[in-house]
């Protein structure tokens, strides 16, 4: 029927497109970024904004390299804060995947276990993340442990009801075929639920990793002595406007890298959903 | 030449709760036969074939494949669905091998299969496609390349063209005709048009309006490829349609 040839041009031309409006994406994010500055430069350099109030981007620049080698005034430099901060980040969230996303994909294909479980997860649920950091405190102290259990809540979450959701949503269809193939439950779950699950654990995990990391900085400003939170909170306290935005600028820049490392596997793991938008 | 049994039906019934779905259904296929089950809409075609195929317990009576119990642990069952099932997360070839490594197989004689299939259906130049990649027709090639890869005892199909335009349909189901001349499969499937039916079948089962009963059976003698126009052909599409009235 088709040209087996035109076929794969066919496929080529589409990735190539694909590749084409990424970059066109990248491009418009950068010159959006770029006019904010601007603007923001220009609000300070003439005075529109009174500089107590708002540091320009040259001085946050500046405030951001004077304190990759300087402890002042927060006692960290900038490299052992966000070293800090990170692993703190990485442990909760690497813990709540481990136990998270088994947890959810189990619930989702086995019934008894998802009646088990299930009320328990539905009380933690609703419970926001920064109400678990004064008990956490009490119980813990402010060390890595009280707050890689804190991240472990907040990511938990998501991750497991993200898997949970998508391993109920797998079609039908893909696991009547491999029942008739003669595959044994255990087997399906593997192959079927597993893989059809996975676009919606993945972005559970986008969001489990967002939530994490802005909870960790919440955290940080109220129970630490190292991170990145904890220097914003010491730059508040010092009155250091500069040190506050080059704290916020890291941590947006460091969510804005995680969460683009993490959609990086999904596209490699998920290779096989093609975006035909 | 005259042909074993290969499935043998006796007794068929299927209820959920009072409702009666098959009642008492009892036929033979030959090794190696093309039947087509037709039946009015809603008659419980469907049903039927879940039944068939094990995917649905029967309420009472037997499915036999070659005298044993029909089990898709010990018989090769392939079953072609109505929506689209090839699995979008395989690539071409793995999406074929993926039926075989049910049963274990050794690694060579699924990569064997899986390479003639790939021949057989022409899907070699996208072998490392993803489903999603293809046309409806290509991915539709997928499913029926994968459903012989497994040597089917027996291949149940349920409706598997029926939302199709006409020329990707007698496409299909051509390829359907030549593979199954190619690998002498027994296969039953299942629709609600005729002309298909009569297109393809070596032989026609007619069911009843619900509960479903095997109503009148029809060979049908012409050799394939088939011609639509053929007064033959009309004529016994028109007996099967003066069957199936249920208006």
């Amino acid at each position: 029927m088709e040209n087996p040839a035109n076929m794969e041009n066919a496929i080529r031309t589409l990735r190539k497109k694909e590749k084409k409006k990424k970059r066109t994406t990248i491009l418009c994010g950068i010159i959006s970024i770029a006019v904010f500055l601007c603007v923001w430069q220009l609000l300070c350099t003439l005075k529109i904004v009174s500089g107590d109030v708002l540091a320009s981007p040259l001085q946050v620049i500046d405030a951001i390299i004077t304190k990759i080698g300087d402890p002042r005034p927060d006692g960290n430099t900038l490299i052992e804060n966000i070293l800090s901060s990170f692993k703190l980040a990485m442990i909760g969230f690497f813990l709540a995947l481990i136990v998270g996303l088994p947890l959810g994909l189990l619930m989702g294909w086995y019934r008894p276990l998802d009646k088990l479980v299930k009320p328990i997860f539905e009380l933690i649920r609703p419970l926001p993340p920064i109400a678990w950091i004064p008990i956490v405190i009490v119980l813990l102290g402010i060390g890595t442990v009280a707050k890689s259990f804190i991240i472990f809540f907040t990511t938990f979450v998501p991750i497991v009801i993200n898997s949970y959701t998508g391993i109920r949503e797998t079609n039908q269809v893909y696991i009547n075929y491999a029942k008739t193939c003669g595959y044994s439950n255990w087997r399906i779950f593997w192959t079927i639920g597993i893989p059809s699950a996975m676009p919606l654990a993945f972005a559970g995990m986008v969001i489990a990793l967002g939530n994490g990391w802005g909870t960790l900085i919440a955290a940080e400003m109220l129970a630490s002595s190292s991170g990145l939170g904890y220097m914003i909170f010491m730059g508040r306290n010092y009155g250091r406007i500069d040190i506050i935005i080059a704290g916020m600028l890291v941590i947006g820049l460091i969510g804005l890298g995680l969460t683009t490392a993490l959609s990086k596997i999904e596209n490699y793991v998920l290779k096989w959903r093609i975006n035909t938008k | 030449m005259k042909k074993n049994v290969k499935v043998q039906v006796n007794n068929l019934c299927k209820s959920f709760g009072d409702l009666k779905v098959i009642e008492d259904c009892s036929f033979q296929i030959k090794e190696g036969e093309f039947v087509c089950v037709v039946g009015p809409t809603g008659c419980g075609k469907t049903t039927f074939l879940n039944v068939l195929s094990n995917l649905l317990e029967p309420t009472s009576g037997e499915v036999l494949i070659d005298g044993e119990k029909a089990s898709p642990r010990k018989h090769n069952l392939s079953f072609i669905f109505q929506e689209p099932s090839s699995l979008p997360w395989l690539t071409v070839e793995k999406n074929i091998a993926y039926g075989l490594k049910a049963k274990n197989k050794d690694k060579k004689y699924i990569q064997e299969q899986t390479e003639k299939i790939l021949d057989l259906m022409g899907l070699q130049k996208y072998r490392k496609a993803y489903p999603a990649e293809l046309s409806t027709s290509s991915e539709q090639k997928i499913v029926i390349g994968r459903a012989f890869a497994v040597n089917p005892d027996l291949l149940l199909m349920d409706e598997p063209y029926g939302q199709m335009d006409v020329k990707t349909r007698f496409y299909l189901e051509d390829e359907v005709i030549r593979m199954w001349k190619e690998l002498q499969k027994t296969i039953i499937f299942i629709t609600h048009n005729i002309e298909e039916a009569v297109y393809m079948a070596e032989r026609v089962l007619i069911l009843s309006n619900k509960p479903a009963k095997v109503k009148d059976e029809v060979v049908i003698d012409l050799p394939h490829p088939r011609r639509v126009d053929d007064p033959r052909f009309i004529e016994i599409r028109n007996y099967i349609t003066e069957q199936i009235k249920w208006w």
